[in-house]
């Protein structure tokens, strides 16, 4: 059973003359251990998708399933509590607390879900060790740099039972080696069980992906299919 | 790609054999670009036939024969070094001819064309990026390899969004854009 799906998700703002559809029937599954890219530009749809897909907004039409569960058949407080328990965002700015230490901003999401504090730090600093940050636990976002924050931010996203990991852009703001770094832990969550669907307009990025949908005008017009061995790529180069 | 100051950075080191020139070029190269015996030794000879290499000429033909760099060659290898590789010349790029040809066939749709093409690259990109997961087998030049390829596919899909991006604009704006803009100009750089 996939983790995530959409089925035929269609999302609108406005109306009549200002009318924009932001995504058009658009359909995804993504089982836990994969990583998903949705490739686009700017306009496309992709980050319609990925709020949709984590619950942040409402699609105009269609149908989203998380474990099987359709998110339209959940009460508000369901939903708010699906968002805390089981998915993890990461944006290309970070999104970190800047009154709090980079320990403090993994163990909030899950104090919040009554997670006792002195579990919730232990999960944390866990999550925080497995990106090979724990060292820089005590410290504030401002005293991290661009690469750091963002695995303070990876860390939150999978710390505790999280098995979704929605991606917007996470390494736009970073140099090369960074966002590379921020990719590599991604795929290594994945290894873990997660699943992961990152949006970006970014070739190098998506390439970390095990499948890559394309976004146009709100439609998913194509996808990769699954790479072959990378043994290939040594051998004399197709023609088109 | 140039085998032949390749294999006088290789001999810079010291003499060596054939067979050991070839087996160092494909392992300092990531075993990207293999390379047959034939194309080593006939670089080799044309190494020596231009005074760039000298080998022992009491050994027979073959793999024993060992080749060392004459000051010739050191000089050649670090004009090579020191001077920019030649990227003034746009090369005759098969893709850029293939969706300039496409604007001009009837009932081609350019946009599938571009498509076509971006997803092709994108599975090629994944290959080599899955290649950065093993990081054991992930040495410095195989990984310097691995990204200049990568950037070199990232570069023609940038150009593919710029072209449908371009394409649109022509489409919505039709005034003053013919379908098929003449190229007038020649592109000759200026050096």
């Amino acid at each position: 059973m996939s983790f995530l799906e959409l089925r035929n998700v269609s999302k609108s703002y406005g109306a009549g003359s200002t009318l924009v559809n932001a995504l058009v029937d658009a359909s995804l599954s993504v089982d836990r251990g994969h990583l998903v890219a949705v490739m686009g530009p700017s306009g496309s749809g992709k980050s319609s998708l990925l709020t949709i897909a984590g619950s942040l907004e409402e699609p105009t039409s269609g149908e989203v399933l998380i474990e099987g569960k359709s998110l339209a058949s959940m009460s508000y407080n369901d939903k708010a509590r699906l968002r805390r328990r089981a998915i993890g965002y990461v944006f290309q700015d970070f999104n970190l607390l800047a009154g709090l230490t980079a320990l403090e901003n993994v163990s909030l999401p899950l104090e919040l879900d009554d997670v006792s504090a002195r579990k919730a730090r232990t999960l944390a600093m866990a999550a925080l060790e497995n990106i090979g940050i724990a060292d820089r636990a005590g410290h504030f976002p401002d005293e991290l740099s661009g690469g750091e924050r963002q695995r303070v931010a990876i860390a939150r996203a999978v710390a505790g039972e999280r098995h979704l990991l929605l991606a917007d852009e996470p390494s736009g703001a970073l140099d090369s080696a960074n966002g590379e770094a921020v990719m590599k832990m991604i795929r290594a969550a994945c290894k873990q069980g997660v699943a992961a669907v990152v949006v970006t307009h970014d070739a190098h990025l998506a390439s970390w992906a095990d499948r890559v949908l394309f976004l146009k005008d709100g439609r998913i017009v194509d996808q990769t299919v699954p790479p072959p061995s990378a043994e290939s790529l040594l051998a004399p180069t197709p023609t088109l | 790609m140039s085998v032949r100051h390749a294999l006088l950075a290789l001999l810079s080191e010291g003499p060596k054999y054939g067979f050991q020139l070839r087996q160092e070029f494909e392992e300092g190269t990531g075993d990207v670009w293999p390379l047959n015996v034939g194309q080593v030794y006939s670089t080799l000879q044309r190494l020596e036939h231009s005074g760039h290499i000298e080998s022992d000429d009491s050994a027979e033909e073959g793999p024993q024969k060992v080749f060392r760099l004459t000051e010739e060659g050191k000089a050649e290898l670090h004009r090579w070094l020191s001077s920019p590789t030649d990227m003034a010349s746009p090369p005759r790029d098969e893709l850029v001819i293939k969706v300039l040809s496409a604007l001009r066939v009837p009932g081609v749709d350019v946009n599938d064309l571009i498509q076509l093409h971006r997803r092709y690259l994108v599975e090629l990109m994944q290959q080599w990026t899955h290649l950065k997961d093993d990081e054991a087998e992930f040495d410095l030049a195989f990984a310097l390899v691995v990204d200049a390829e990568l950037s070199r596919l990232d570069s023609v899909i940038r150009w593919l969004d710029q072209a449908e991006g371009r394409l649109k604009r022509a489409e919505v704006e039709p005034a003053g854009v013919s379908t098929v803009p003449p190229l007038r100009r020649r592109l000759v750089p200026r050096r």
